[in-house]
């Protein structure tokens, strides 16, 4: 069999094993250049995983949290000051952990509530516990850099909006919510690339991975510690990490183009200072 | 520790819990803190120093410096850190053997046969007869080096951009003055830059604090490690029986280094205080207005 089939049919056997479609066991010896990356490229769908959701629910959370830290009323304020200070203050790493193991002290008959019983087993797996966390990670980095931007909305504007008469819902949607947007997108594209680089950890932070399910960096430590060579696999995970890096700067420049598109001539492309921490 | 502790199955509440707590492992999981504060005072200064190497050689106008300081802080760009930390001890010790065989080995053997690295026992590294110590020293010091690299091109990235933004107005005054090049990096730039660099630098302790966990990973018997040993259920033929207290533990961590944070917090907004005095900056000038003596 000529090389380029055999890759093909490496892909075909192992390109979706990490959710569990295709060769049931792992390679163990005589590892070829293609199956690594093929091996490798099949975790990062973990890692999209973790990373679209999470972005996506931390967005919507990040949003009312920074409004609530934003609120001169004090009970809106102060849990929401704890919970950012709580998620921003300690590392993600502990978070996994503990998080796991508070998750597998949940009853394993499930919970019951009014004769209703509700199944929690699956809390504990990576893909819903880890989610949580990320989630929620996300979500207080994102909502500072929210309030920031909320602070920061040009006070002409709202004057602007009380001129025609907006009031409450209706300025905070056309006017307070698109400036704050604009002036947090450089900010948050950068909280974006991190929540992606950190969804590397959800494996090595007790979660299991179930029937050898990872994400990249997963498979990407697999193969370093099967073939001892720790030069071909992490430069591999490396390289797809730096391609989606890429890609988020793309697609974070295409909505910041449509954030900005009424302000001519200014900010046409999103000048990204690669800010490599957040 | 205590007398009392002598047979702790007959002892019940607060003295049961003085003496869990004071047992031969929990004596190891509270000096592991003192393995993190090691790691956190050795790499601060140690990428610091990177940092500032890294910045110099990219504003150098000698253009492979340049190139080096440059490239040196994009690759850690783009990469997760966690890759960084698995790679650089295992690559440092492949390394290190490596050459080590090439001297006392014969080299006519390859070390890579197939999938095995393999070199001969007097080129391993730390000797296969040395005491458990030095195996764990040489885990911190790869640990240590691993961060100091990482954390150092991020020190660059930061110092940089610091030196960037130093008024070219300054420097221009410097060298009207007749400063050499090198006098004014010394007089001016330097002590000017802090004041910039603070919030990069801040940012970065923070980030070094939340990142020391990841110590767990390679392999050092950490605060992570201890508290999934001291954590996990313990029947009845351990001493001290109990259930699952991971979370317990973990809390505690979280605890600490809430408060490492907090306290760097109020630290770092002193610091950055006494920086701003007499900065013609927007933090300076309203320090000059409220009256703080300079």
């Amino acid at each position: 069999m000529s090389a380029a089939a055999e890759c093909l049919q490496t892909i075909a056997d192992y390109g979706l094993r990490s959710i569990g479609i295709g060769e049931r066991l792992l390679p163990r010896s005589d590892f070829t250049l293609c199956q690594q990356v093929t091996l490798i490229g099949s975790g990062m769908i973990w890692n999209l995983y973790f990373g679209v959701l999470a972005l996506a629910a931390g967005f919507v959370l990040a949003n009312g949290l920074a409004l609530a830290k934003a609120s001169p009323r004090r009970w809106l304020r102060r849990p929401a000051e704890g919970f950012i200070f709580v998620f921003r203050g300690s590392p993600l790493f502990i978070q996994f952990f503990l998080a796991y193991s508070a998750l597998v002290l949940l009853p394993r008959e499930g919970l019951s509530i009014f004769g209703l019983t509700l199944p929690t087993g699956w809390m504990a797996r990576a893909w819903a516990g880890a989610l949580l966390v990320l989630t929620l990670n996300t979500a207080a980095y994102s909502a500072e850099i929210f309030h920031g931007a909320l602070r920061n909305v040009p006070k002409g504007d709202l004057e602007a909006a009380d001129a025609f008469g907006l009031t409450g819902w209706a300025r905070f949607r056309r006017i307070v919510w698109p400036t704050m947007m604009r002036l947090a997108w450089p900010a948050y594209t950068n909280e974006a690339i991190f929540l992606f680089h950190a969804t590397t950890l959800v494996f090595f932070s007790g979660f299991p991975a179930f029937r050898q399910e990872g994400d990249s960096l997963y498979y990407a430590s697999y193969l370093a510690d099967k073939t001892f060579n720790p030069f071909v696999a992490y430069p591999i995970a490396a390289g797809y990490f730096i391609l989606l890096t890429l890609c988020l700067i793309w697609l974070f420049g295409v909505v910041n183009q449509r954030l900005n598109r009424h302000l001519p001539g200014q900010a046409r492309r999103l000048r990204y200072r690669p800010n490599i921490i957040r | 520790m205590f007398a009392y502790c002598a047979d702790p199955r007959t002892l019940e509440g607060l003295a049961w819990l003085s003496c869990y707590l004071s047992s031969g492992t929990h004596l190891l999981f509270y000096a592991s803190f003192g393995t993190v504060l090691l790691l956190l005072a050795l790499t601060a200064p140690v990428s610091l120093a990177l940092g500032f190497l890294g910045a110099l050689a990219a504003r150098s106008g000698f253009a492979p410096l340049r190139w080096l300081g440059k490239t040196y802080a994009a690759v850690v760009r783009g990469v997760p850190d966690v890759i960084f930390f698995l790679f650089v001890p295992i690559a440092l010790d492949q390394g290190i053997e490596w050459l080590r065989s090439r001297v006392y080995c014969d080299p006519s053997v390859p070390v890579r046969q197939g999938n095995e690295f393999v070199v001969c026992a007097a080129a391993k590294m730390p000797l296969g007869t040395a005491p458990g110590w030095v195996h764990d020293f040489y885990g911190i010091a790869l640990a240590v080096v691993a961060f100091s690299i990482v954390f150092g091109a991020f020190a660059t990235n930061v110092l940089y951009g610091a030196m960037q933004a130093v008024p070219r107005a300054q420097l221009e005054t410097a060298e009207a003055y007749g400063m050499t090049p090198r006098q004014i990096d010394r007089r001016i730039l330097i002590p000017q830059m802090w004041s910039y660099a603070l919030p990069g630098l801040s940012n970065l302790w923070m980030i070094l604090i939340k990142a020391t966990p990841l110590l767990f990973l390679l392999g050092v018997e950490d605060i992570v490690y201890w508290a999934r040993e001291l954590g996990g259920t313990k029947t009845t033929t351990f001493a001290y029986p109990h259930g699952d207290w991971r979370v317990w533990y973990f809390l505690a961590l979280l605890v600490f280094y809430l408060l490492m944070t907090w306290v760097s917090q109020r630290a770092i907004d002193r610091l950055s205080a006494r920086l701003s005095r007499g900065q013609a900056t927007l933090a300076g000038e309203a320090m000059r207005k409220a009256g703080v003596a300079a």
